[in-house]
């Protein structure tokens, strides 16, 4: 910074040359090889790239806090005329923090759960600076200020747990930015968060940027944010830099190949077609006034005091071959909807499903409608049982429900393995032996076997990198239509709705605030919440005009209510066309 | 202070595990084979005068009348007397109390003393020579019995070197003190063992987490980033594993009592079996249990303590 206004050209405040990241004693490909860039005083650095494309890697590296079993084995690492990775441990401290900072994707893991967030900032602090006591909590609090936190006094004294995710990304932003570092390196820093939270702390990550003047290197996998926040663009792919250049001219005319995939996988708002037109016949789920509430005990005599009212009056069916997406954020009640349907949670209302009423049946009958309805989840390495042989598992259903010998069950399972477009000949391998991708392929296999009405996915392709989750989408789609299913796609994610819906309900707060076709809900938003949503989603695109800044949303409100009390319940008025809204209340006009 | 409530009501919540406790050290004294009437007066006795002492001590009547007869002298205080040292087993217990307290807190204390440095030690040269020496150290901790190790310190610090006592208590507190270091050392070495080797486990998964990541980042000393981030991380679990830990101890110093006559409750129970004084064994199991108790209760406390997130 400081050299750069001496001396009028821009010199760069790091400078990166050859940097190579191999394991200690290995003799593996390197894990980043011969990576080369500069930083710009004041500019945003984006490092892109898909999981292990060695990203996060470089941010260590240049930290010099790679794992003990890795080591940097050449190059330079330049800043304020030195080589970091020559420099002593003593040295190189000063620098971490002071100089350069560094934030982290998870707050809630890189917070220290036993100190109070006051005593961490003034430990940051301490480290660096000789000040009185009274002094640092002083430039703490002011640091929690900047940070655009809700009551920062009383926040000095909380604990981690007692604040939202996004409020301890904030702390960490407050935390790195504390001693006006001249770099600040991100590391994937909104990937946690909820996307109307993610709009918040890019937000100020940017104006934060433009007061101090700090240069930004960005890392993420997330194209909408590259192209909000970059001024530069690195794509890296297995270790290796693809390319790097201007956000324009990345987004515009990407010279590799590899980016031009990349940037195609990307789902984009505005760019879903027109839903296909579902012909009228029974639908295969119809839920009811269904709430879902968990009762929380205290007291001496652990009395129901108060309830979570999770899911409060659903309505709503799909039909046989539709997408039906249930949009939201974490804690608006999507997921416990699906559990609700499946049964493992008790629920109160209709849920009707294959025509038969949930509550209605007994063991046998419980057990039969599984076969109709079928689960995909988030996380298909939990989700798999990693002592079993993948073709097992996908033919464990048909076992479990007892159909056919076990020759035709492993023909059926060859089959379903042809379907998923998994080759046969790897049904005796185990789980960890597969991809990310591969393992939610072969969850869906497994969800397939009992030949479902309806497949419910509840986050099935959130944990893949964008070309795996393009390709997975384009599987589920694509049975979809060879087998005539149909899904209940839960998702936070807006553009990969846009994409793959026939219909979308948004829930806020445990209720559906707006339900209706695709086009509907994103050509013709009515309720603000949806709005606030789809505005909310970083769009892959420089030149995209953002909306202007959005209203905090501060806390969304709890849905924890005392006994006897409940929230307010919102009635859906159709404005035409199936297109159903929640009438405004007091409450969500406030929140949104 | 709301996360500090249970304190109140907890105890309420032992009511019924003290009932469990009661009814178990019952049930099992009755079950030592012999009639007690009979080891009272001696295998000359005449069967009107058995007879008479049964009636006496209303062991005729149903299990469950005898039963609400002890719980009833138990809440007046009474646990009955001791045919061997003929006095109350209550004041007994408290006669004899002190030196096995005594002896838990030495050993606990010596623990954590020679346990934490370990730990650290280890965790933070991994792989390397002190970290080896402290796993192989702790694995012969957990592998000596105590009678065995009692022993060999006996051997080594009072017969070869003549530093400590041999044997016994002693009078006043510094006495008392010196004379509690071997039979605490031999505690202390077992549990210190346990107590590495999770602090160690602990402290090393700290070591690598992304708080110790974020904290160097932030341009922490190692020694901050260590005692400040990992520490108190690394404590939380291994306070249960204490409470555990000294709930066993206290079964424990029964042999450790012995080996160094200490005129402890461990060396009552031990004696009180061996006379088949009844009344005494019943008295010591029942404290011994509701020591137990107490120690988790307290341990919760500690949890709360050390721990924001925990609710009880």
């Amino acid at each position: 910074m400081i050299s750069a206004a001496q001396t009028g050209v821009p010199a760069p405040v790091l400078s990166v040359r050859g940097l190579t990241v191999s394991v200690r004693n290995g003799d593996g490909p390197a894990l980043v090889r011969d990576l080369s860039f500069d930083l710009a005083p004041g500019e945003t650095l984006a490092i892109a790239g898909e999981s292990g494309s060695g990203k996060s890697l470089t941010s260590l590296a240049i930290m010099g806090l790679l794992p003990s079993a890795l080591r940097s084995e050449g190059g330079q690492v330049r800043f304020d005329g030195r080589d970091l990775l020559t420099l002593p441990e003593s040295a190189l401290r000063d620098i971490r923090g002071g100089r350069i900072a560094m934030i982290f994707q998870e707050p809630m893991t890189s917070l220290n759960p036993v100190m109070t967030i006051g005593a961490q900032l003034v430990e940051a602090l301490d480290a660096h600076e000789t000040v009185s006591r009274s002094k640092a909590r002083a430039r703490a609090l002011t640091a929690l200020v900047a940070v655009r936190i809700s009551q920062p006094e009383r926040r000095m004294g909380q604990y981690p747990h007692e604040l939202s995710g996004g409020m301890r990304q904030r702390v960490m932003i407050a935390m790195a930015l504390l001693l006006r570092p001249a770099v600040l390196i991100c590391d994937e820093p909104t990937t946690a968060l909820d996307v109307t939270v993610q709009r918040e702390v890019l937000d100020l990550l940017r104006d934060l940027q433009r007061e101090t003047g700090t240069a930004l290197i960005l890392i993420t996998h997330d194209m909408g944010v590259v192209a909000e926040m970059a001024d530069r663009v690195l794509v890296m792919r297995a270790g290796q830099m693809v390319e790097q250049g201007h956000v324009r001219q990345i987004f515009s005319t990407p010279a590799a190949d590899y980016t031009r995939e990349l940037l195609a996988a990307v789902p984009r708002m505005g760019k879903g077609c027109g839903a296909r037109p579902v012909p009228a016949s029974a639908p295969v789920a119809v839920l009811r006034d269904v709430s879902v509430r968990f009762d929380i005990r205290s007291g001496l005599t652990r009395r129901v005091t108060h309830r979570v009212h999770a899911v409060e009056s659903v309505s709503f069916q799909i039909l046989p071959g539709e997408t039906f997406a249930l949009v939201g954020e974490s804690g608006c009640g999507k997921s416990t909807i699906a559990k609700a349907m499946v049964g493992l949670v008790q629920h109160d209302g209709r849920i009707e499903l294959a025509g038969r009423l949930r509550g209605s049946l007994d063991a046998q009958g419980r057990k039969a409608l599984c076969r109709d309805v079928q689960m995909v989840f988030q996380d298909p390495m939990a989700a798999l049982d990693p002592r079993m042989r993948v073709g097992d598992l996908v033919a464990e259903p048909l076992q479990i429900h007892a159909i056919g010998t076990p020759a035709e069950r492993r023909a059926r399972m060859f089959e379903l393995f042809d379907l998923v477009g998994l080759p046969r000949d790897s049904a005796e391998r185990y789980p960890h032996e597969f991809s990310g991708g591969q393992r939610q392929r072969i969850c869906i296999a497994r969800a397939l076997a009992l030949r479902p009405r309806l497949i419910i996915c509840d986050e099935s392709a959130s944990a893949l990198d964008v070309s795996v989750q393009a390709r997975v989408l384009a599987l589920l789609d694509e049975l979809k239509r060879d087998l005539g299913i149909a899904y209940l796609f839960i998702s936070h994610d807006m553009a990969v709705v846009e994409n793959i819906a026939d219909r979308v309900a948004v829930m806020y707060l445990g209720q559906v605030v707006e339900m209706g076709c695709r086009a509907q809900i994103f050509g013709n938003p009515q309720h603000p919440y949806t709005r606030r949503l789809i505005e909310a989603v970083p769009a892959p695109d420089p030149d995209h005009l953002r909306p202007a800044h959005l209203r905090p949303a501060g806390e969304v409100p709890s849905p924890i209510h005392p006994l006897g009390a409940g929230p307010v319940r919102m009635e859906l008025r159709d404005i035409g066309g199936g297109h159903l809204v929640a009438l405004p209340s007091s409450t969500m006009e406030s929140a949104a | 202070m709301h996360r500090y409530r249970f304190v109140l009501f907890r105890p309420l919540q032992f009511l019924p595990v003290l009932f469990g406790i009661s009814v178990i050290t019952f049930v099992l004294v009755r079950l030592i084979p012999g009639d007690p009437a009979r080891i009272l007066l001696g295998t000359r006795a005449t069967p009107a005068a058995i007879a008479n002492i049964r009636a006496q001590y209303g062991l005729d009547d149903p299990i469950w009348v005898q039963y609400l007869y002890f719980i009833k002298n138990l809440l007046a205080g009474e646990m009955g007397r001791s045919t061997l040292y003929k006095i109350d087993v209550l004041r007994l217990i408290g006669t004899r109390i002190e030196p096995t307290l005594a002896l838990v807190g030495m050993g606990v204390l010596l623990a954590l003393i020679i346990a934490l440095p370990c730990a650290a030690l280890s965790a933070r040269r991994q792989g390397r020579i002190a970290d080896h020496a402290v796993r192989l150290a702790s694995t012969a901790g957990i592998g000596f019995p105590s009678f065995w190790l009692g022993a060999m310190l006996i051997l080594l610090f009072s017969v070869r070197l003549g530093w400590l006592p041999v044997s016994g208590y002693g009078q006043g507190f510094a006495d008392k003190l010196v004379h509690l270091v071997l039979p605490g050392l031999t505690i202390a070495l077992s549990l210190s063992a346990v107590l590495t080797r999770s602090l160690r486990a602990g402290m090393i998964a700290g070591l690598q987490s992304d708080i110790a990541t974020a904290a160097r980042a932030r341009g922490l000393p190692e020694s901050a980033v260590f005692w400040h981030h990992v520490v108190p991380n690394a404590l939380l679990p291994t306070v249960n594993l204490l409470a555990v830990n000294i709930g066993w101890l206290i079964g424990g110093t029964v042999v450790v009592e012995s080996v160094f006559a200490l005129p402890g409750l461990g060396q009552l129970m031990v004696r009180g079996i061996f006379t088949r004084d009844y009344m005494v064994v019943q008295g010591v199991a029942l404290t011994f249990a509701c020591a137990t108790v107490l120690i988790n209760f307290l341990a919760d406390i500690v949890t709360v303590a050390l721990d924001p997130r925990v609710e009880l």
